[in-house]
Formats: structure tokens, C-alpha cells, sequence
């Protein structure tokens, strides 16, 4: 017995020395110990402990590709991209390799629907909302990261889905107005899509992304525990405070809450397993079965179509033709319009009128609605005057705008409530149509243009339909946040 | 973290009664210097994004024999990079071309990329012969050869015959012109190319001036 007690104040010794030097022990309460959460957790909280347990798996993971890996365009002996023969080397002659790139590829499609099942928490129990707003906007920069790292690294194994999907998205960049052309040549490094854009993308892939998410995710957590976890009720556990400051609803996250993201991890892991095991291809949407053919920059596979969790901006992208642009113009006026009402304020108003009219020579030039010959035309560093802006540029301006639309709730929600579980019916079916468009989208943007839904249903217009529900989501949010007749929340949280 | 208030010799007042400004002209001018140096530095990183030398001189003209292309066929060739198709295109395929017509974005050409001598429906040198650069101008995949003209291609009943993007389905004539609303904006472009013979053809390189 004595001895055990040597050892255990031999133990708190050293931590002591380590406590003078680092603070470990403040940090390990300040973090785990004594991080009060609300005690009403549910499903819904799993998807952050999953957020960074996926995070680890793709750096592990990383690494021990890269090992094997060659970042190189040209051909080898055999007439094949060496790029994409050491990933065949991986895949067949690297014992263990083909696990190891199962789990990094399955872990990109499982990191994304973590992620977009813990935005979804954030959109159900209005988790962006005051004094959240920074946790919020970290986890948008983690999201816009995550979206390049999954661009970048789709490259790399250079099938033809890699080279044709750089080369799409790339050249997105060249619909800017003037700098456009020179943009998407500085971006490639090159021409065309060659050695010197798998280079540099497998530098971003490999360092340079990942250190910014990294430091995003730190500070994510940190913003996150200096205000503290929201919970499914959307009322602050900190306003309720015992004799010792701590929140009545509040339980220490470990062991209450490391213990519950342990069962989490074990029942995401079995399902990660079993497709890492089982279908690592994820039925073509993980990994697509173009990508097994080599690059070949001479001809476009018949059916090319980005990885699905890209596919619901792919598709507002694909929505915004000349034929939409009247709806989409429609849609700006009645928000800068009812913007214009609602806001006395002489230089708003002024703002709203300038977007109207803006998006209006924008969209149509000076013409009626683009249907008409511009009235007269002048050429500007290859802007025509009196066609306003290609569709293309709304196309690319659309899918960069559509994510970025999310960093704007935090002002858009204007609800007197947070949680879903006390707002009105108004919101719950905006909510709904907005999820509900959202996978449409999604499984239109995997589809080839010309899809019918049953082979009836065209989908076109479906995309159309999706996109505009899309964007009033959050144009009119303020409008019918106010509108809905939500219940009172309670004081504490309700916890059976 | 922690919220001890130390010290500061002078308290409060210290900043304005005993500054240093020489110091402090110093510490500015520095700063200044120093971040003069810090955004030359930057440059050459930047520059370092732009294409190489050796990417840029990468784009010598390609010579193609064309002597065994068959009516109604087409053929490929690499030239910086990029795919560039030479269709010999037969009878019908030229009468397709006036049929498109009413259906282009621009029939005339009017905004496209093409060397000067290069005019008219045909868009090429020699009508039998058209040249282009098969990379679509919406985002730049390389659309498929559909010549089989109406309800059979799967295109529609008026389909003239010419080329279907896969990646956004632009539509494109034999002549390499756009469709109307589609989301390519232009017609396909022409690279400087001249025949060094009957069934010689250079591409990337023209006499005539571009
Ligand atoms: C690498 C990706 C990410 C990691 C590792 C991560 C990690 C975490 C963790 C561990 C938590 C606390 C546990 C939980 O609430 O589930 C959390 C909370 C939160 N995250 Fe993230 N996150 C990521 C991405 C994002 C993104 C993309 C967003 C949204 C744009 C976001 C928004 C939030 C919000 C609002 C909270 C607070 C939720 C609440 O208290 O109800 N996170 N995150
Ligand atoms: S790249 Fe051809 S239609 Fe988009």
C-alpha cells in the first residue's frame, strides 16, 4: 500500500513539475474536467467528437500514402502517368496499401457527411446564433478547406475524372470579368491541366490546406468552450448558475460526455468499417469508376460529374443558364425591395436600389431581359456594356455564393427562439423544403445534363425549382423568422 | 488568462510623459522597412505560379497527314496540350450546316475565336476540311462527335448532326458553332493552321497572318 501512495505522490510530483513549467492540468479542466456541457445532448452532438476522429483518420492515413505516392504527370516506361501507376502500386503491391487508401478515400466521403449532418445540428437548434457566431464562422472556413483539400486531392491519382474535374473547375475561375483568362493560367501553372497543376495541388493537398485546417479546428474548439456548447433546446445553461458558478444543467464533458462520444465513435466505426471492407467504392459515388482510366487530356469520358457531396453546388451551377437569369433577377428585386421597406435607413435603401439595378445590367445588359438586341455596345477589357456579364460568371458566382450564403445565418435568423423544438410551423416547412431541395440537387448534379426523374420527370426545371427554394431559405429568412409563431422556451432544459 | 494587474513603472501616465520619440522613429521606420521587405519577398512566390519557361515554350506547331481521312470522318491531334480535330466532311454534313442556322447562338462568328481568313458557315479553309480545337468554351471538356443527324442520335428530331458537350451538354453544328441558350457562350475556336500540300496541314502556324 505504501508503496502505491509512493508512487501516486511520486505521479503528482512530476505533474507538478510539468504544471510549473506548462498548464497542463489547467487546460486538461478547463477542456475536459471542468467544461460544463448541457446535460441534454443528443444524437445530433455525435457528429463533432466524429468531425475530428475522421480528421485524424485522413492525416494518418495521409502520410502513409504519401510515402508511396509519386506527384509526377509524366509517362513512365509503360506509357502510363506515374502518378497513377503508384497509386495502382499502392492499391496492388504496397502490403496493407489498399487498405490504407480505402480508409483515406471512404474517410473524405465520411468527413463530409459528418460534417454536413453537423451544420444540420447548428440549422436545427440555431447553434450559429448569439454568442455563437465565431464558432460558426470557423466551421465555415473548416468548410471551404475541406472543399479545397477534396479538390486538390482528387488530382492526384490523375484518372480521368481527376483531369477532367480539375479542368471544369479550374476553368470556372476564367468566367471572372478581365482577370478571368489569366486567373485560371496562374491557377494551373500552365495551359492546360499538366505536371505543373498536379505539383502545386499536391502541395496544397499535402501541407498546406491541412495546416489551416488545423488551426481553424483549434480555433473552433476554442471559440466553442470560451462560450460554451448550445444544446437541442437553445437556452443558455449558463444564465443558471449554482452557489459555485457552475451551470445548474451542466454535467463535466469527461467523463460524462468522452463516455458518450466512445459509443458514437464505436457505432461510426462499424459502419466506416463495414464500407471500408465492403463496398470502398461506395457503389461509384465514393470513388468513381472514370478514375480507374488514366488521364488523357485528348478525350472526355461520356458521363463526368464531381463526387457527391460537391453535386448540390454543382447542380446550382448547372441550374443558372440565360433561361433563369429573369427568375433569379425577380427574386433580387423582392428582397432588395422588401429590404428597401423594412430599413429606414436612407443608405440601405440607397444599397437596395443599386443591387437592383446592378443585377439588372448584371444579368441582361441593356437589353429587355436578354431577349432583346442591346441598344448599343461598347467592348471593355472583353466586357460587352450592352450584354452585362456571361451567364457562365453567374453560374460560377451562384456555386461560390450558395456556400457561402450559410456564413450569413447568424444575421439572417431573426427568431425570438433558437431551437427547432420551439419555432413555428413556417420555419419547420421552409426547413423541410430546403432539405428536401438540397438532396435534390445532390442527385441531379450526379446525373448527366438531360436527366428525367423516372425517366418523366425532366430535371431541369426541378433544378431550377431547388435552386430558387435554395436561396430564399436564406433571403427571406429575416422576413419569416420574425413571421413564425414559435412557443415560448422554457427556463431550463427539458431532460427525461 | 490569468487577471493580476502588474506594475508598469509610471502607471497609467507612462506612455506620454516619458516616451522616446527618436525610439519610436526608429521602431516605425523599421517596421516600415521591414514590411517593405516582407511584400518584396512575397513576389518572387507569386511569380512562381505563373506558367515556366519551359511550359511556355512548350507550343511548337504540329504537322498532320490527312491523306487517309475518309468522308464523314474525323480525326484527333495533339497540339499545346489540347485536343484539335480535323472533320472531312462530306456532302450532307455541309448541307446540315444551313440548317443549324436559325438554331446558333452566333451563325457569323461574330464573337469568336478565329484567325482572320477563316469566314463564312463553313469556318474553315477548305469547306471539306474543318479544323478546330475540341475544347468546349463553357468550361473546357471536350464534347463527343454525335454526326448521326436526327431522332437517332437521342438528341432530338431536329438534331442537325455536330457535337454534344458531356459535361454541361452544350450543343455545338459541324461547324463548330454554338446552340442557342447553352451554357457555352462562344463558338469552338480555330487555331492558326495552312496547308503545307493537299494532305498536309500545319497546325499552330499560318502564312496568311492570324
Ligand atoms: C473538421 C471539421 C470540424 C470539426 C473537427 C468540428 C468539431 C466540433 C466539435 C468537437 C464540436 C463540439 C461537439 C459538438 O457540438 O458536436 C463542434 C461544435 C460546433 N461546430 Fe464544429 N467541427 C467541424 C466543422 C464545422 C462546420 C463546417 C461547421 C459549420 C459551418 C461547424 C459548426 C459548429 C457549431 C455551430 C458548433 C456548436 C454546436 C452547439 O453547441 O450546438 N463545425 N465542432
Ligand atoms: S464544359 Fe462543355 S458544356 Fe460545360
Amino acid at each position: 500500500m505504501s508503496q502505491i501512495n509512493a508512487l501516486v505522490d511520486k505521479g503528482k510530483e512530476v505533474l507538478g513539475w510539468v504544471d510549473e513549467r506548462f498548464p497542463l492540468s489547467s487546460l486538461y479542466k478547463e477542456h475536459l474536467a471542468e467544461y460544463y456541457a448541457p446535460k441534454n445532448f443528443n444524437f445530433w452532438y455525435f457528429f463533432g467528437s466524429l468531425a475530428l476522429l475522421v480528421l485524424v483518420n485522413q492525416i494518418v492515413t495521409g502520410i502513409f500514402l504519401v510515402m508511396h505516392y509519386k506527384p509526377d504527370a509524366s509517362m513512365n516506361g509503360a506509357g502510363i502517368p506515374v502518378a497513377f501507376a503508384s497509386v495502382e502500386y499502392i492499391m496492388r503491391d504496397v502490403p496493407g496499401g489498399s487498405f490504407i487508401r480505402y480508409l483515406h478515400s471512404t474517410g473524405a466521403s465520411a468527413f463530409f457527411i459528418v460534417v454536413y449532418l453537423h451544420m444540420f445540428r447548428g440549422l436545427l437548434y440555431g447553434s450559429y446564433r448569439k454568442p455563437r457566431e465565431l464558432v460558426w464562422l470557423f466551421g465555415m472556413g473548416i468548410f471551404l478547406c475541406l472543399m479545397g483539400e477534396a479538390f486538390f486531392g482528387y488530382l492526384l491519382p490523375w484518372g480521368q475524372m481527376s483531369g477532367w474535374g480539375a479542368q471544369v473547375i479550374v476553368n470556372l475561375f476564367s468566367a471572372v470579368p478581365v482577370i478571368g483568362p489569366d486567373l485560371s493560367v496562374f491557377i494551373r501553372g500552365d495551359f492546360v491541366v499538366s505536371d505543373a497543376t498536379l505539383n502545386r495541388f499536391f502541395a496544397f493537398h499535402v501541407i498546406a490546406i491541412p495546416l489551416v485546417l488545423l488551426g481553424l479546428v483549434s480555433a473552433h474548439l476554442i471559440a466553442l468552450h470560451e462560450v460554451g456548447s448550445n444544446n437541442p433546446d437553445g437556452v443558455e445553461i449558463k444564465k443558471k448558475k449554482d452557489a459555485r458558478g457552475i451551470p445548474i444543467d451542466g454535467i463535466p464533458f469527461h467523463p460524462y460526455y468522452t463516455v458518450k462520444d466512445i459509443f458514437g465513435v464505436s457505432i461510426f466505426l462499424i459502419i466506416f468499417a463495414a464500407v471500408v471492407f465492403f463496398a470502398p467504392e461506395g457503389g461509384g459515388y465514393f470513388l468513381e469508376f472514370n478514375n480507374f482510366v488514366p488521364y488523357d487530356p485528348m478525350k472526355t469520358p461520356p458521363h463526368i460529374a464531381p463526387v457527391w457531396y460537391f453535386t448540390p453546388f454543382y447542380s446550382m451551377l448547372r441550374a443558372t443558364t440565360s433561361d433563369f437569369l429573369p427568375a433569379l433577377w425577380a427574386l433580387v428585386v423582392v428582397v432588395a425591395g422588401l429590404s428597401f421597406v423594412s430599413c429606414k435607413n436612407v443608405w440601405v435603401r440607397r444599397l437596395c436600389a443599386l443591387v437592383a439595378v446592378g443585377t439588372y445590367w448584371g444579368f441582361f445588359g441593356l437589353t429587355v431581359f436578354g431577349k432583346t438586341p442591346a441598344l448599343f455596345d461598347f467592348d471593355l477589357l472583353g466586357v460587352h456594356f450592352g450584354k452585362g456579364l456571361d451567364a457562365k460568371f453567374w453560374g460560377v458566382a451562384m456555386m461560390g455564393g450558395s456556400v457561402l450564403l450559410f456564413a450569413f445565418l447568424p444575421w439572417l435568423d431573426q427568431s425570438p427562439v433558437k431551437s427547432i423544438r420551439y419555432k413555428g410551423g413556417l420555419y419547420k416547412t421552409i426547413l423541410s423544403l430546403f432539405v428536401v431541395s438540397f438532396i435534390l440537387l445532390g442527385i441531379l448534379g450526379t446525373k448527366a445534363p438531360g436527366y428525367a426523374f423516372f425517366g418523366v420527370i425532366p430535371g431541369e426545371p426541378v433544378a431550377a425549382v431547388c435552386t430558387l427554394i435554395y436561396l430564399c431559405f436564406f433571403a427571406f429568412m429575416p422576413w419569416y423568422s420574425r413571421l413564425d409563431k414559435t412557443k415560448p422556451e422554457p427556463e431550463r432544459v427539458t431532460w427525461k | 488568462m490569468s487577471n493580476d494587474k502588474q506594475d508598469v513603472p509610471g502607471g497609467a501616465s507612462f506612455s506620454c510623459s516619458c516616451a522616446d520619440t527618436n525610439r519610436r522613429q526608429l521602431l516605425a521606420a523599421t517596421a516600415v522597412v521591414g514590411g517593405a521587405v516582407g511584400v518584396g519577398t512575397a513576389v518572387p512566390f507569386v511569380a512562381s505560379f505563373l506558367p515556366s519557361e519551359r511550359a511556355k515554350a512548350a507550343g511548337a506547331p504540329v504537322e498532320v497527314d490527312i491523306s487517309r481521312l475518309q468522308p464523314g470522318e474525323m480525326m484527333t491531334v495533339e497540339w499545346r496540350g489540347k485536343p484539335v480535330w480535323i472533320v472531312r466532311r462530306n456532302k450532307e454534313m455541309l448541307e446540315s450546316l444551313k440548317k443549324s442556322e436559325t438554331m446558333l447562338a452566333d451563325p457569323g462568328s461574330s464573337r469568336s475565336d478565329q484567325p482572320s481568313y477563316i469566314k463564312g458557315m463553313a469556318r474553315a479553309i477548305k469547306d471539306e476540311y474543318f479544323v478546330c480545337v475540341g475544347i468546349c468554351t463553357h468550361l473546357g471538356c471536350s464534347p463527343t462527335a454525335k454526326f448521326v443527324p436526327g431522332a437517332e442520335s437521342g438528341i432530338g428530331d431536329d438534331w442537325p448532326g455536330g457535337f454534344l458537350c458531356p459535361c454541361h451538354g452544350s450543343r455545338f453544328d459541324l461547324s463548330g458553332r454554338v446552340f442557342k441558350s447553352m451554357p457555352a457562350p462562344d463558338n469552338l475556336v480555330i487555331p492558326p493552321h495552312t496547308y503545307l500540300s493537299d494532305t498536309r496541314l500545319i497546325i499552330g502556324e499560318d502564312t496568311k497572318g492570324a
